[in-house]
Parts: structure tokens; C-alpha cells; sequence
């Protein structure tokens, strides 16, 4: 099946029926949440930090054009250039450019989801340049020639049998007897191969968590270290971000820093945060000779002026993906796009166009954990539902479902007759359940009930217990 | 390709007309200029206010959480000692690569222990390293390493094991503070080619979510402590 969008719905039921993925997919759930409730719960200040990161990332969307050209400047005074491209194509040939006037043969890369935005690592290929990605996730999905499944979790939708099996596959130089059943000597085989390619790479492109405008520098937030090993050791070091990425001071950067890490694994912070300015200077003995960042700008400038503008907002932390039972049910590749989950959703569309990505928005149950758990608040099931509302607007509407929305409405605009019907339906629902309380078959729910049982309705309407509730209560 | 150029005008005209905004616009303009100069400090935690010995209590305790090993001793002579002893810990030989910082170079080398130094950029033979940081933000055991010819950046990824001297005076409470410590040696917007925030040895979690120590960079993280709060 192709990897796209389109495909959403025939990707998500063969997700739910595959018993491996469904495993790995456990360990989102066992994973992430914990660790971020956990991570918040030491940070009495957490609260008060997400609306400050919210007000810095308004405040910077909203004068994007001065905080680039403030950056631009500044990187030009560090002895960088940079470099605007106004969609993949452009961002691509950008690149693969850089490469080339650096004579770069052979090329490492940082974890960026810009570059897979753009589909870089195929263009430089084409071009007979060896692209080899360095973050551990990214490698197995490189080598397994896939798509990252997570924004921050690459390969969350494999368990480590299958990827034993990938290394004995790729890594035929090596003895065939070794033990690679376990976690750290999948680790280290992984260490070992890639020493090499670090230290042969011409060329290393990096991502960027943020730009910060004051100093003209680039950030990367990372655990493994192969990010600073990709921005150090090559002669040149090419960044590829996204021009809404800019912040504007160190002070800035360090209230998004405390959110994010939290947000995303966990963590109080990650292990390496690296903030790198220009190439090296006269007197440094490390470090790249050529310093690149290329602003891509992608559909972003659009969404600066549409409904779409909090999306902008994001930090790229993955907690939404993480609290979605939608996400957790299917996983990433589902979704057909390298952004998937929530923020994905809203995203998609923008960027493949809602023709494309239609089913996206629909991904969703509206129980609103993504918003909740946003570091910068982003209106996230909002926003899906603006999408759905243009997706029923700009398409003709089956009979059928317009008749059953017909249908809905009449009777929500009469309380009387809603309170019956719901009161009725509800109790034939629970008494067709029975004891068992869920049920295998509905009338006009097939869809729901072909991959899971529907909970039965307890008996009592919202209704009915608010109006007890209430009556109890002036008792 | 779009030309380079037009690209940019192109997408600083589009975010404009998004914003309804005018390039020359006053108010805008004096809005970021006073940001970038001021820089305003958002919330800082509470626990990033404690001082003196207890702000070293929350260093050791956030980097020894990240899985680094924390030592302290209370005078530079001692230092020496510790970082050997380390490398015996870690079955290393008695070797280090380092840069060459002033306060690293006046540590009292010959004393008593023989370490064999070697000085510049880490080359890939190099097994052991030593740094040192300029600041730290006690809130999260965070190192802030300035790139150069005293501390280069490839000392802190490409050996096993790392082990980074920081004065306990040096630590501060908050990133922010650090940060103005770094302000007030190479002046306002300005950094070094690379600032290295570090707040424990490499690791990944990539599969199943299982913690492992020494992905790409350092196996362990040795960070010493030296000297009074």
C-alpha cells in the first residue's frame, strides 16, 4: 500500500490487525505518559511556563519577518550564510548544492523532520551522494527503507527481534554468531558502524529545534550525541529548518527548553542541548569551515494568515502523538505523512492539501488530551474541526450521511424529543448488551464495530443523571 | 529553482501580507529591537534560587539522576587525584586528551599521579577526555562548554568517557543566569561557535522505549566538582 494520506483508512484497520505493531505500540502508553506526568509533577512552575511559552511563540509569529532578518544578519556576522527556499523543491536543490560546492561525497545527517518533509535523503542519493542518517531511530528506518513512525520515537512502531534482524541483514561483515538479543548490543553494534561514517562525512545537515535570533544561532536538542558529532566533524555544517522555528533570545529559548524535553520523553532537560554559531573561528582547533541554514518556508507563510496559525506554535514534541488514542491504536505510518497524530492532522493537510489528506482530520475523537497536554496550547481538536468543516464544505456530501446530519438536527433542536429518543435508544442499547456490557453487532455502526466492541450505554442519559444530580443536591 | 533572492522577498512580502503588517512599521520594529537588547526573563523554578552549598546539592543530585557520575573535592590538588582515580574506575588507561584551558593546565599534573596528556581537538584513537565548563545551571545539572582552543567541542563526543571540571563558584542556579555569565565574557549577542549544554553521558531510548547509556558520544560522564560554593 502507498505511503499517503490518502490511504489512511485502509492503513489504520491493516495497523489493528497487526499483532507486532500492536505490541510496540504498548510501549508508547508505558513509555511516554508516565514519564511526562512525572516530569511535570517536579516542576511546580510548569503551568505558568507553558502560557509563557505560548505568549514567546505568538510573539515571534507575529513579527517573523523582523526576527528573520535579525537572524539572517546575525549569522551573516558569524561568518554563516543563509539561505531562503520557498518550497521542497527549492529547499532541495538548495542542499544539494551546498553539498556539491563542498565537494561532499559522502554526507552524515542529524534527526530533522524538515528534511523528511522535503524527501532530501532521495534527492542527494540521486545525485550519487551517500547519505547516511546517524540518530539510532533514523538508521533503522533508513535501513529498513521506511518512514519514521514518530516525530521523536523514529522506529516506536518496532520491537528489537525485528531489528536484530535488520542488523544481521545490513551488517554482513560482522561475525553471524554474535548475540544481538539484547537492547545495548543492537546499541553498540550501531556505535561501532557509525564511528566511521562520522569521521569520513564531508558534508553533516542537521535540523534545528530552534534559531535564535539575537545570537544568529541554531539549536539541537539530542540524547545520542550523533547531532554534535554530524555538526563538528565535517567540514561543513548545513542546517535545514523551517522559518517558523525563529525565537527570540536566549532568555526565550530557555522557557521553551524547560517545556519541551518535559513535554516530549520526559526528561527535565535532554542530554545535549547545542546552540551553534557560524563556522569556526581563527583560533578553534574543531568544528565545521562552513556554516549553512537553510529557511524553508513550505505553506508556512499561508498558515500566518489563515485558521491555521496556532499550528505555527509548535515545538515538535511529540506529546500529543503520545496522548492520542487514535495514534496509539494505529501508530504513525497510518497517518501517510511524516507528520502524524494530532499535530499531523492539522498539519497534513496543510502542506499535501486537503484533497489529499482529507481522512486526517477525521482522525480524531475530540476527547481533547492533545490540547491538554500541548506545551504551547495549540487548539489543536479546533483546528480538525475547522478542516472537517471545510472538507464537508468543498465536497458534495453523500445522501446518506447528509440525511442522517438532517435527521441529527431536528432532533437536537428539540430537547423534548432528543431526551425521549436518547432515553429510548440508550436503554435498548444496554438491554441488547446485557450482562457482557459492550456489543458485537449495531445497526448503521458496522464501521465502528468491524475492529471493536461498542460499550453499551449504562441505562441513564446525561439527562436523566444531571437531573438527579441536582435534585439530590437541593435535598 | 526560484532565485535565491526572490525567495526571500518572496516569503518576508508573504509573511507581511499575512500579518497585515508594514515593513517600516514603528511599533513593530521597536517592539523586537527592545526585546532582543532587554531580553527578558521568563519564570524561573523555584529550586533554581537556592545558593551556596545546597545549589551544589541540586547539581549533583539532577546530573547524578541523568546517570553521570558526580565527584567533589575541595581543593584544585586533589582534583588531579580524582580524575586517575576515575579512569582506574572506568578501566581506562591514564590518558587523557584536553584543550588548552588555563585553569586545567595549572592543575597540579605532576605531582603525585601519572596521567599522560595530550592536548588539541579529540582524535578518533582518544579514549578518555577532560573539559571544562564555563557555567552550569543547577536546575537540571546542566554544563554550559564553550567551543575554542581551551575546551574544543570534539573533547565532549568522540572519547568513552568524559570528565568535565567545573569550580563550584561557577555554578549557577538558573539557564538564564548562565547565560549572563557567558554574556559577560563575549559581550551582548554574541556566542562562541559552539555552546554545549551537557547534563549527562550520551544515551538513546530509540528501542522500546529501554534507556541506553553511550549511543554516539561518551559511555560516562565523569563531572568533578572543585573547590567552595
Amino acid at each position: 500500500m502507498a505511503y499517503s494520506p490518502r490511504n489512511f483508512k485502509k492503513a489504520s484497520v491493516r495497523a489493528l490487525k497487526d499483532p507486532a505493531l500492536q505490541r510496540a505500540l504498548l510501549n508508547v502508553k508505558r513509555g511516554f505518559i508516565a514519564k511526562r506526568e512525572s516530569a511535570k509533577a517536579n516542576l511546580p512552575e510548569f503551568d505558568t511556563l507553558r502560557e509563557e511559552a505560548r505568549a514567546i511563540r505568538d510573539h515571534t509569529l507575529t513579527h517573523l519577518d523582523l526576527y528573520l532578518e535579525t537572524f539572517e544578519r546575525k549569522v551573516a556576522d558569524s561568518g554563516g550564510r543563509v539561505h531562503y527556499a520557498l518550497n521542497a523543491t527549492d529547499a532541495r536543490d538548495i542542499v544539494l548544492r551546498l553539498c556539491q560546492e563542498a565537494n561532499a561525497k559522502r554526507v552524515t545527517k542529524g534527526k530533522s523532520m524538515v528534511s523528511e518533509e522535503i524527501g532530501l535523503n532521495a534527492h542527494l542519493q540521486a545525485s550519487g551522494i551517500e547519505v547516511v542518517e546517524t540518530d539510532l531511530g533514523e538508521y533503522i528506518v533508513q535501513m529498513r527503507r521506511e518512514h519514521p513512525s514518530h516525530i521523536i520515537a523514529p522506529i516506536i512502531h518496532l520491537n528489537k527481534e525485528t531489528i536484530e534482524r535488520d542488523f544481521r541483514r545490513a551488517h554482513t561483515k560482522l561475525p553471524p554468531q554474535r548475540r544481538l538479543d539484547q537492547t545495548p548490543a543492537l546499541v553498540a553494534e550501531a556505535r561501532q558502524i557509525m564511528r566511521e561514517k562520522f569521521l569520513a562525512a564531508e558534508a553533516g545537515i542537521t535540523g534545528a529545534n530552534f534559531l535564535i535570533a539575537e545570537t544568529g544561532s541554531s539549536v539541537i536538542v539530542t540524547n545520542e550525541g550523533n547531532g554534535d558529532l554530524t555538526a563538528t566533524l565535517p567540514r561543513t555544517h548545513i542546517v535545514i529548518a523551517s522559518i517558523e522555528k525563529l525565537v527570540p533570545t536566549l532568555e526565550d529559548a530557555s522557557v521553551l527548553l524547560r517545556v519541551l524535553a518535559r513535554s516530549a520523553t520526559g526528561q527535565d532537560i535532554t542530554t545535549y542541548t547545542t546552540f551553534s554559531t557560524g563556522p569556526r573561528r581563527s583560533s578553534d582547533p574543531d568544528g565545521p569551515s562552513a556554516y549553512h541554514v537553510v529557511l524553508l518556508d513550505n505553506g508556512r507563510s499561508e498558515m500566518l494568515g489563515n485558521e491555521f496559525a496556532d499550528m505555527l506554535r509548535c515545538i515538535r514534541c511529540g506529546a500529543c502523538l503520545n496522548h492520542c488514542p487514535v495514534y496509539g491504536a494505529v501508530g504513525g505510518h497510518a497517518y501517510g505523512s511524516v507528520y502524524p497524530g494530532p499535530m499531523g492532522a492539522v498539519l497534513t493537510p496543510q502542506l499535501q492539501g486537503i484533497d489529499r489528506a482529507r481522512d486526517l482530520p477525521y482522525a480524531s475523537t475530540f476527547c481533547g488530551r492533545c490540547e491538554a497536554v500541548c506545551p504551547v496550547a495549540i487548539p489543536l481538536p479546533d483546528m480538525m474541526r475547522t478542516w472537517r468543516e471545510r472538507d464537508f464544505a468543498r465536497r458534495n456530501p453523500a445522501l446518506k450521511e447528509r440525511l442522517a446530519l438532517r435527521l441529527w438536527a431536528f432532533a437536537a433542536k428539540r430537547p423534548r424529543l432528543y431526551r425521549v429518543l436518547s432515553r429510548t435508544a440508550a436503554g435498548m442499547l444496554a438491554r441488547q448488551a446485557g450482562r457482557r456490557g459492550r456489543l458485537k453487532h449495531v445497526a448503521f455502526l458496522k464501521a465502528w464495530t468491524a475492529t471493536r466492541d461498542l460499550p453499551s450505554p449504562q441505562g441513564k442519559t446525561f439527562h436523566d443523571l444531571y437531573t438527579r444530580q441536582q435534585r439530590s443536591k437541593r435535598q | 529553482m526560484t532565485d535565491p533572492g526572490e525567495a526571500r522577498a518572496e516569503i518576508l512580502g508573504r509573511i507581511r501580507a499575512a500579518l497585515g503588517a508594514e515593513r517600516l512599521d514603528r511599533a513593530r520594529r521597536s517592539a523586537v529591537t527592545r526585546r532582543l537588547e532587554r531580553h527578558p526573563r521568563g519564570t524561573m523554578p523555584q529550586r533554581a534560587k537556592l545558593s551556596g552549598d545546597q545549589r551544589v546539592g541540586l547539581f549533583k543530585d539532577m546530573l547524578a539522576k541523568q546517570g553521570a557520575d558526580v565527584s567533589r573535592v575541595a581543593t584544585p590538588k586533589e582534583a588531579v587525584g580524582a580524575i586517575a582515580s576515575y579512569l582506574g574506575t572506568c578501566n581506562l588507561p591514564p590518558r587523557l586528551r584536553m584543550g588548552a584551558d588555563s585553569v586545567l593546565a595549572a592543575l597540579p599534573w605532576r605531582e603525585a599521579w601519572d596521567i599522560e596528556r595530550s592536548f588539541g581537538a579529540a582524535q578518533a584513537g582518544d579514549r578518555a577526555s577532560l573539559s571544562r565548563a564555563t557555567t552550569a545551571a543547577a536546575e537540571t545539572g546542566t554544563l554550559f562548554l564553550l567551543s575554542g582552543r581551551d575546551n574544543p567541542t570534539t573533547l565532549c563526543f568522540l572519547p568513552e568517557a568524559h570528565t568535565i571540571l567545573i569550580a563550584a563558584s561557577d555554578i549557577a542556579g538558573s539557564y538564564e543566569e548562565a547565560w549572563d555569565r557567558i554574556r559577560a565574557i563575549f559581550g551582548e549577542g554574541s556566542l562562541p561557535r559552539s555552546v554545549n549544554l551537557i547534563s549527562g553521558p550520551s544515551r538513546t531510548a530509540d528501542i522500546e522505549q529501554t534507556i541506553v547509556r553511550g549511543a554516539h558520544g561518551p559511555r560516562r560522564l565523569h563531572v568533578l566538582i572543585v573547590g567552595a560554593a
